[in-house]
């Protein structure tokens, strides 16, 4: 299987199965139209004829000698035999938590989906007692696995900071002990990210997601605060303080773009302008009803909104001031292995979220549906058989991920929109795959248009 | 890298190899990197200690 694409001057193939990416030129792109395995030595003679107006024939059979050749070194229409590896994708450790430390907020977040922190269930503070056994859950479930990764969530995580220092201490307590070692990550709406915070985050903590959305009048239409007034004043300063004291590094800024702001390039480029170089901004994720999510009739706005940006990067990268935007990052050498890729987010399966009562979850955007409840810190259960189910909403789980050209970059999207949305776990919501089609049509171009300017 | 006239690969197209040594599940959730609402491996670090 391959995917090809032009886009901003370059044809670009890639080989779905082997992962090459080439840059081909027009008369290889138009050859490869009437294209697919086993390919022959020789073109043959109905292909040089259908392409005899646009290119000469000396051409196109040199163009052709050269697909050969790379369908001989197994980087075009290579096979799919990752099948073999179905064995890999089963039941795992429990590796990655996601600790609901308060379900409650500061902040009133339009879309959020914890309905402004409180997951629809009453707002709350997890207590040490339950942090305590969220750890000793996650280190007893993690088998021989040694890191293990646990983000504080909330709601708003540091309205119940005390708790947060509690719950590492004594997850530091006890990982040599057991050969673990913990990464805690957290994620913020920057209220209360005040000075005296940092030296403890910025000790503890291996990442830091930090929420706003761009511009200032972007962000407070949706990020108000409970008497309605916006945060952007508030949280800006917090943020650069912040990201300052880490020496920029290990952190996202991290915003959501609506039907308000389908011009969410510019929110992006404020964000870097504003001193931060690691953003990421993501497409709302939420019911359709509501006036400013994203639809159908949306999509030629936003990727258009995703090229410019990608051209814009490009533009920077090459004056020497690039920055990272999350969903343009791509390793096309030393990424992830191909079972990591197909096996999907993992969510259910090494993956869990926990809520102050102690609730388990497959994984933070299920917390609150009570019919995907896998169990209880406090009366010990742990439903296996639904962590067998998750298991295997891997790639070769999902028909349409199967057919994909972007599952190894996608991995199979999220389950839990694909349940809202498509209405069951392992039937992708459409939306969300162009979109992330898009993105990587656009990160694969980044790449071959730096490796243009390499070579010049 | 390879250099020809009409075509230009970029990288090594290694996922195949990549799937026999791999799997070993330490790298990473990819949820947890920084989107919370969407799965996206690619720009994902491996932690495998032999490679
Ligand atoms: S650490 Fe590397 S080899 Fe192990 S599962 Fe992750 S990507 Fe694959
Ligand atoms: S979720 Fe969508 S984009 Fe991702 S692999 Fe499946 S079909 Fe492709
Ligand atoms: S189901 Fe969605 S939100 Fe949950 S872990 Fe997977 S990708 Fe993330």
């Amino acid at each position: 299987m391959i995917h090809k694409y032009s886009l901003n001057g370059y044809n670009i193939v890639l080989d779905v199965h082997s992962g090459g990416v080439s840059v081909v030129d027009d008369a290889a792109y138009a050859l490869l139209d009437y294209l697919d395995a086993p390919m022959q030595e020789k073109c043959p003679e109905e292909i040089l004829d259908k392409l005899s107006e646009r290119f000469g024939r000396d051409e196109l059979e040199s163009a052709y000698a050269e697909l050969y050749g790379m369908y001989q070194d197994g980087i075009l229409f290579s096979e799919d035999d990752y099948e073999q590896f179905a064995d890999k994708m089963v039941s795992s450790p429990v590796k990655a938590m996601c600790l609901h430390i308060a379900h409650d907020c500061n902040l009133r977040c339009k879309y959020c989906f914890a309905s402004t922190g409180d997951f629809g269930h009453g707002r709350k503070l997890m207590d040490f007692e339950t942090g305590k056994r969220a750890i000793d859950f996650l280190i007893e479930h993690s088998g021989t696995r040694r890191n293990l990764e646990l983000d504080f969530f909330g709601g708003e995580p540091l309205m119940n900071y005390e708790v947060v220092k509690q719950v590492v201490a004594y997850a530091r307590s006890i990982e040599k002990q057991h050969n673990k070692n913990f990464r805690f990550t957290i994620t913020t709406n920057g209220v209360q990210l005040t000075e005296d915070k940092f030296e403890f985050l910025n000790k503890e903590m291996s990442n830091v997601v930090l929420s706003i959305d761009g511009r200032k009048e972007v962000n407070d239409r949706m990020r108000p605060n409970a008497g309605g007034k916006g945060s952007y004043d508030t949280i800006l300063p917090h943020f650069q303080k912040f990201v300052e004291s880490r020496g920029q590094d290990q952190y996202y800024v991290r915003g959501t773009f609506t039907r308000y702001n389908l011009d969410f390039a510019e929110d992006v480029l404020d964000l870097n302008a504003k001193g931060f170089d690691q953003i990421s901004v993501e497409p709302v994720v939420t019911d359709s009803k509501y006036d400013y999510a994203l639809r159908e009739e949306d999509l030629p706005k936003v990727f258009a909104e995703y090229e410019r940006l990608a051209k814009e990067l490009i533009r920077r990268k090459k004056e020497g001031k690039g920055f990272n935007f999350f969903h343009f990052m791509i390793d096309l050498d030393q990424g992830p292995c191909a079972i990591k890729r197909l096996r999907g987010c993992g969510c259910g399966n090494e993956y869990v979220a926990v809520t102050p009562d102690g609730d388990i979850y497959p994984c933070h955007q299920f917390v609150g549906m009570e019919d995907w409840k896998m169990g209880n810190l406090y009366d010990g259960t742990f439903d296996l058989k639904r962590k067998e189910y998750f298991a295997h909403a891997n790639i070769y789980g999902k028909e349409e991920c199967g057919k994909c050209w972007a599952k190894f970059y996608c991995s199979g999207g999220c389950n839990a929109n694909n349940l809202q949305y498509a209405g069951d776990v392992l039937k992708p919501y459409r939306l969300a795959c162009e979109m992330e089609k898009k993105r990587l049509e656009c990160a694969i171009m980044i790449k071959a248009a730096m490796a243009d300017t390499d070579s010049e | 890298m390879t250099n020809s006239k009409h075509v230009k690969t970029l990288n090594n197209a290694n996922l195949k190899c990549s799937a026999a040594k791999g799997g070993c599940g330490e790298c990473q959730a990819s949820c947890q990197s920084a989107c919370k609402t969407s799965c996206t491996v690619a720009n994902q670090k491996c932690e495998h200690e032999e490679k």
